[in-house]
């Protein structure tokens, strides 16, 4: 009965956790997250200054926080701080919204939490899905994002690709400057980036987390020995 | 020290303690709530959780006094101050994590206590009011939870809030104005977000730590249940006049609620530090969107908590094209716990004494209860769809039907069934 009983009330967290991103249906590459890897996030922050930070803003993000990836303050002035802004600036964008809505059909939005939203495989699923489609305003479109309408930025790196509409399948049909594994180690350390920008604190989180665990344990240690040393006379 | 100086002090000490004393019941309050508040010797694991929700109170109340520093409850700062506790103010994401892991950890301690209520009839006489106080903080805790959890103007956040206050539209005739005035506007907005901060933090607050005092004191009248649900005030020592059964509840039940504190903090921690989203289940990935009223997300779900109340909403159909019944069997199904005291008419009160009857209708109790929580998570089409000899129906929606009904019988045929049990006999004395 007991047993039983626990069983039950253990089953919801055996449940399958819920989809993290509203996208059913379309299957995910898993993506290369990690954030020790300061090299790799470096190169994901030039990637995501340089290409993503013209009309995507990271308003929660400020720069003088990529010295925790290793970068030097005057790496992030010279290399990042493109618009000349302070250090202790957060990452926005001088592009207006309104605009934008007219031009892509909606405001690109922040990037500051996407991977929280989405998931990061979704992120480097995304970036490596655009192919090319007359039908649409901007000749772009994605297997993940049905209709987006943000064009394919990286197109330069990647080259084209075409959709077999039987298959599903992509098909790399005009290459770019860097070949397909160059292509998706970049998107890798982009994603990589975008995940250590959605939770900054994330890394130190996990590492403190061993010390509360451990010191959590002698304290039970030391709990349960006290209660059986005050419990010896009762019977 | 020498013993002359020790003696000295504790002198002064017992002055100044008979000084509070003639002007404040402190150790009378002392004996009676601790050294000489006598509980039974043999409680279980299920005992920890009471002051385990004490101890969760406590961490919202401190970690909400911080997160209020900082937040901002204004539609178009909500959600960027949030970001800004967990990024620039010092260990905010820790005190964000404790609040929103307290939140769903809350609920966690709170049902297992509920439960351990429920099995070894802490509700029976004498102890009606008890249990009244308790579903009352039951029911301001889900109300503090649906306010707080608009804070962070996600988009879960936005449309949990607007599904929730539309469901007043369903009352007949008053109800269209009594959900424009809870939300002080047509849809949810900024004037919806600076009175749900209101009750969030003061008013709410104020009524759930009054409702706990009460809680307490009815407790202390008349003594704590038992697994084994025998009244150990029956039997009392001849010459001292305390329960044979009984022990003073510190320091013996101080010490040993720290060992369930101790293993309680070692779970907690372990969500906040490793899994503080759960998979989604004590922070959605969709309320990291900022909230947009006019953007429906394609799943509205509510926090894991209150999904099986959300199921039996759904589960229940439109009649006459109002929405009323499901409202209504939803509020019924919450409130249904208050009658406890009155629905269970077995001669014992511990599940240890009762009979395999009762023990059944528990079994499907529970399980209904989850099954309709799973449902409540996921859209009701996640089972596909019957054939055409259901006329197509949502497999999920008839499964979340017939686990309703269970859930409503555990209550409507209990004064039968706990009366037809076969009951064992009941011992005279706790059993350890």
């Amino acid at each position: 009965m007991k047993k039983l009983l626990l069983a039950m009330l253990l089953m919801p967290f055996l449940a399958a956790p819920m989809l993290a991103s509203a996208n059913e249906g379309v299957s995910l590459d898993k993506a290369p997250i990690d954030a020790a890897d300061h090299e790799s996030l470096q190169r994901g922050a030039r990637t995501f200054v340089n290409y993503c930070l013209n009309c995507h803003s990271a308003n929660y993000m400020r720069y003088n926080r990529l010295l925790e990836i290793g970068l030097t303050e005057k790496q992030i002035k010279d290399n990042l701080l493109l618009a000349g802004d302070k250090i202790g600036d957060q990452m926005k964008v001088a592009i207006n919204k309104k605009d934008a809505a007219k031009w892509f059909g909606v405001a690109p939005p922040d990037l500051s939490v996407e991977v929280r939203a989405r998931g990061a495989d979704w992120v480097y699923t995304y970036m490596r899905s655009f192919y090319r489609d007359s039908t649409r305003t901007t000749g772009w479109n994605n297997t993940v994002f049905d209709k987006v309408g943000m064009p394919h930025v990286l197109y330069e790196l990647q080259g084209e690709q075409e959709l077999n509409h039987e298959t599903h399948a992509l098909k790399l049909v005009k290459p770019g400057k860097l070949s397909v594994e160059e292509y998706d180690a970049l998107v890798g350390d982009l994603t990589n980036f975008m995940a250590y920008m959605a939770e900054p604190a994330k890394h130190q989180r996990n590492q403190l987390g061993w010390f509360v665990l451990l010191f959590l344990g002698v304290l039970l240690v030391l709990t349960y020995k006290l209660k059986k040393a005050y419990w010896k006379e009762i019977h | 020290m020498t013993d002359k100086n020790k003696s000295a002090l504790s002198s002064a000490l017992n002055d100044g303690l008979n000084w509070v004393d003639a002007r404040f019941p402190l150790t009378s309050n002392v004996k009676a709530h601790l050294t000489e508040y006598y509980a039974p010797k043999n409680f279980n694991f299920w005992y920890f959780f009471g002051s385990l929700a004490l101890l969760v109170l406590v961490l919202q109340i401190l970690t909400g006094i911080f997160l209020t520093m900082h937040y901002k409850p204004d539609a178009d700062l909500a959600f960027g101050s949030v970001e800004y506790i967990m990024r620039d103010v010092p260990w905010g994401w820790l005190i964000r994590y404790m609040h929103s892991t307290g939140a769903s950890m809350f609920f966690v301690v709170v049902y297992l206590h509920m439960f351990r209520g429920i099995i070894y009839g802490s509700y029976r006489n004498p102890r009606e009011l008890i249990w009244l106080f308790g579903v009352a903080i039951f029911l301001v805790l889900m109300g503090e939870a649906f306010f707080g959890y608009l804070l962070p103007w996600g988009q879960m956040s936005y449309w949990g809030a607007q599904v929730i206050v539309n469901l007043f539209s369903a009352i007949p005739f008053i109800g269209p104005d009594v959900s424009e005035w809870l939300r002080g506007d047509y849809l949810v907005s900024d004037a919806t977000l600076n009175r749900f901060f209101a009750f969030h933090v003061i008013a709410l607050p104020f009524v759930l730590v009054g409702l706990v005092v009460a809680h307490l004191i009815a407790l202390h009248e008349v003594g704590s249940n038992n697994p084994d649900g025998v009244e150990i005030k029956k039997l009392r020592d001849k010459k001292t006049g305390f329960p044979l059964d009984g022990i003073p509840f510190h320091p013996y039940y101080t010490v040993k609620d720290l060992v369930g504190v101790s293993m309680f903090l070692i779970v907690f921690s372990a969500i906040i530090f490793f899994a503080p989203e759960m998979g989604g289940y004590f922070l959605e990935a969709n309320n990291f969107v900022p909230a947009d009223p006019l953007k429906t997300p394609a799943h509205i779900a509510p926090v894991w908590y209150f999904t099986p109340y959300y199921s039996i909403l759904r589960a229940v159909p439109p009649i006459l094209n109002s929405q009323f019944p499901g409202v209504a069997a939803m509020g019924l199904s919450v409130v249904a716990f208050a009658l406890l005291p009155w629905l269970d008419k077995s001669p014992v009160k511990s599940i240890r004494y009762r009979g395999t009857l009762y023990k059944q209708w528990l079994v499907a109790f529970v399980i209904s209860f989850l099954v309709l929580g799973y449902l409540g998570t996921v859209p009701s089409n996640v089972w596909g769809q019957f054939g055409a000899w259901m006329g197509g129906a949502d497999r999920a929606t008839v499964v979340a039907r017939i686990f309703t009904v269970v859930y409503f019988l555990f209550f409507a045929l209990m004064p039968w069934y706990t009366k037809k049990d076969k009951t064992k006999p009941v011992p005279e004395r706790v059993t350890g």
